[in-house]
């Protein structure tokens, strides 16, 4: 059977296109029923990885010059050959990483990081902030439950070079090919959506043209004036800002999968062809089953890692702005006290 | 939190963190006051509003300009004792300030004249206006204005000038009183001109030196002016970013469910904070303006130096011109010349003149040498009189920058350490609400 996803044709950077190719199934590492998704779930929790994003170094060759930055992994998992890895990755090779994960997970949410109308590319500040971005984007992986087990993920951490394995997705062409014929399928849409996802709907719509806001503030401040609120909390709302991106896609994936399946079974209920057609429908409804509450799950995930996320980059920029104003009193305090003493020993010495 | 040293100050200033720029520039009015001088024991002074008028000018034009109220009453003697006596008042605009001033200036050339506040907003940061127009700027106009008046008030020459009497009493008439004055004709063009360098030979050391000190003064609080109004526009950008995450928070909480109130309430502390920046600035203000009233002091104490310098050089001009004619008396008398000169010359070329032309001529030096010895006397009186007078108010005002200015930093620091403490209060508020998210 061929499961078909929609395009999302966004070209913000030449590297990033997210396309799906024809021919992908569910079996990447992602379940097959609801509960085994549970089991997968157990069974890692209690193996540890830690992973580290440094050293950003610049790479010259002929054609181009680029940065790249060491990947550092500790883990205990048996899945992994040794407990330590260290490979120099570039950026290129993080948005694989993210479009490998979306395709064999089409309706989880994948963490965002590519960020818009970037134009210095390697000044230090810019090479930090992205640094800190691809972290961040690593321990969303990590933590979450389905994608930290993703073979993809191994491979990016473990492999010396990754051209190989790179090479395996699709040539650009067929996947072009491909989303002619997503598009069009699309334009047909879902019959009746059940409603926790039009919930879902409605607030990443909200979510989106609230946070839109946090963008202009961002491009008119100077970076200097708040350092404290660049490098804490900008980042982590402009994360989320970008998660609804994410999950408009997602949304959007997850509608097509309903789709066909009820394409799919308007067509069989019209036609009468009995046995051949009703197991592909059956399998599609479970697809639907299967994606549903596996975007379900997520989708509380999610909303629970936003909540701490938020609190913890807010209880961060109160407690510097606490420190820098602790700071300052306690050179005024020092200076006020000094001046004092000077005072009353003049006061000692004019007296007679 | 204060660590009290102990000693009684005067200054209500110890113990105090909430000092507010009104409490501030009352404590300058009673250290002043406690100076006491014979018009402060008599009357309160204050410039206690402003409006806007129009009229014609001298060119026939209508214009608009501000006028300030002067109120003047009996000090009080009975303290708490029944309501103040009605204050007498009249209206002044800037421009008649400036003239009492030119008159001050011109009258008494020994003395330091305290400043006007500045004719325009220099050293703006980018939210004050530049408009004269604008009641921020005319309401400290106002505290300036009263400021200059008091600071004439307690000067213990300054004070008993009868012009300044009646510019404080007298609201018709006064303008032509001061003209009748005729201080005009006092005034010396070449003290105008800030370049004229007078060479003199023997300056009086400690007016050159107390120039240098006045130059060095006002270069550094230009500096510190101007580095002052960066600072103050890069925070008040902090602050108000601050505000604009905060609408961001605010509209955000309304869709969320669980994060609703958290996000809500960090967006009202952001609003909160943001909203400090304006009290903090216009605080700030007050002692930006204590500054510049030191700033323009500088040229006050720089004019009596060169007043110096031009008496002293008069008198070494008179000096110089004695010793010549003495010594053409010298050549007259014996013949010899000593230093060349044209009658020198042509007598030489020409011949000699008679004895009566001698004798007439060297009777004419005479008369001009004993004129000469008389101008003498007079400017080395004039300027021994001229150091000694101005070298007292030198020290007096000396010992109130030095006063004034130390003050003025406590309470600058004072004034800080409150905002840090608000600041500190605010996001410790701002933690406990996100504590609960």
């Amino acid at each position: 059977m061929s499961a078909q996803f929609p395009a999302h044709l966004d070209l913000e950077e030449e590297e990033d296109l997210e396309v799906f190719s024809k021919n992908t199934s569910l079996t990447d590492g992602g379940p097959s029923s609801p509960s085994s998704m549970m089991n997968q779930y157990r069974e890692e929790e209690e193996e540890e990885l830690f992973i580290t994003v440094d050293h950003p170094e610049s790479h010259v060759t002929a054609i181009e010059t680029f940065i790249t930055y060491r990947v550092m992994t500790k883990t205990s998992r048996s899945d992994f050959d040794c407990s330590e890895f260290e490979v120099r990755r570039r950026y290129q090779d993080f948005l694989w990483l993210r479009s490998t994960l979306e395709e064999n997970h089409p309706t989880l949410i994948v963490h965002k990081f590519v960020m818009k109308g970037m134009v210095e590319r390697f000044n230090d500040d810019f090479i930090e902030t992205r640094r800190r971005a691809l972290q961040r984007f690593l321990d969303k992986i990590r933590d979450h439950p389905l994608l930290r087990g993703s073979p993809s993920l191994k491979v990016f951490l473990t492999a010396q070079d990754l051209a190989p394995h790179r090479k395996q997705t699709p040539s650009l062409l067929s996947r072009w090919g491909g989303t002619v014929k997503m598009l069009s399928q699309s334009l047909r849409g879902v019959r009746s959506r059940p409603e926790e996802f039009s919930l879902m709907q409605d607030y990443v719509e909200q979510l989106s043209s609230k946070i839109c806001s946090v963008d202009k503030i961002c491009s008119s401040e100077t970076q200097s004036c708040t350092q404290h609120l660049s490098s804490v909390l900008i980042p982590v709302l402009h994360d989320y800002l970008l998660c609804a991106d994410t999950l408009k896609a997602v949304m959007k994936r997850r509608d097509n999968i309903q789709a066909e399946y009820e394409a799919k079974r308007e067509a069989m209920e019209r036609r009468g062809d009995q046995e051949q057609q009703e197991e592909e429908v059956q399998a599609l409804q479970e697809k639907v089953e299967v994606c549903n509450s596996s975007l379900q799950e997520d989708w509380s995930r999610w909303r629970s890692s936003m909540r701490t996320d938020l609190k913890t980059a807010l209880l961060s920029t109160a407690e510097n702005n606490m420190q820098h104003y602790e700071k300052c009193l306690a050179v005024w305090e020092t200076f006020l006290l000094s001046q004092r003493e000077e005072g009353s020993e003049q006061k000692e010495e004019d007296a007679p | 939190m204060m660590a009290d040293s102990g000693s009684n100050e005067e200054v209500a200033v110890i113990g105090n963190t909430d000092i507010s720029s009104t409490e501030t520039e009352s404590n300058i009015i009673n250290t002043m006051v406690e100076r006491g001088t014979a018009l402060l024991r008599k009357m309160e002074i204050n410039v206690a509003e402003a409006e806007k008028r129009t009229g014609k000018n001298t060119v026939n034009m209508q214009e608009t300009y501000t006028v300030y109220l002067i109120e003047t009453r009996p000090a009080e003697t009975v303290p708490g004792g029944g309501a103040p006596a009605a204050p007498d008042t009249l209206w002044r605009r800037y421009s008649e300030f400036e003239l009492l001033r030119t008159f001050l200036l011109v009258t008494y050339p020994y003395i330091i004249i305290p400043p006007l506040p500045e004719k325009r907003a220099e050293f703006q940061w980018h939210k004050l206006a530049a408009d004269n127009l604008d009641p921020d700027f005319v309401e400290r106009r106002r505290v300036g204005l009263e400021n200059f008046l008091l600071r004439v008030a307690s000067h213990p020459v300054l004070s008993n000038d009868k012009i300044y009497f009646l510019f404080l009493t007298e609201e018709k008439g006064w303008r032509e009183a001061v003209l009748e004055t005729g201080f005009q004709d006092k005034v010396d063009s070449r003290l105008k001109s800030l370049s004229a360098m007078f060479r003199v030979k023997n300056p009086d050391k400690r007016f050159t030196a107390m120039k240098q000190y006045s130059d060095e003064l006002n270069t550094v609080i230009s500096q510190l002016l101007r580095v002052r109004a960066r600072v103050a526009d890069r925070l008040y950008g902090v602050y108000k970013v601050h505000g604009n995450y905060g609408r961001v928070f605010s509209e955000w909480s309304a869709i969320e469910k669980e994060m609703g109130d958290g996000l809500q309430s960090a967006g009202h502390h952001m609003d909160t904070y943001a909203a400090q920046i304006d009290d903090i600035l216009e605080e700030e203000e007050h002692y930006a303006d204590q500054l510049k009233e030191y700033l323009f002091y500088t040229d006050a104490v720089r004019s009596v130096c060169k007043k110096h310098e031009l008496i002293q050089y008069e008198l070494e001009m008179a000096a110089q011109e004695l010793v010549s004619k003495k010594q053409q008396r010298e050549e007259l008398a014996t013949g010899t010349v000593r230093v060349f000169s044209l009658k020198g010359m042509t007598s030489k070329l020409f011949g000699t003149e008679s004895q009566e032309q001698r004798e007439s001529r060297l009777a004419a030096l005479e008369q001009s040498i004993q004129e000469g010895e008389e101008m003498l006397k007079e400017k080395n009186t004039e300027c021994k009189e001229f150091v000694q007078m101005a070298w007292e108010d030198i020290e007096r005002f000396k010992e109130q920058k030095d006063k004034d200015l130390r003050e003025a930093l406590i309470s600058y620091a004072i004034m800080q350490i409150s905002t840090c403490k608000k600041g500190i209060q605010v996001w410790s508020n701002a933690k406990d609400c996100f504590n609960k998210m």
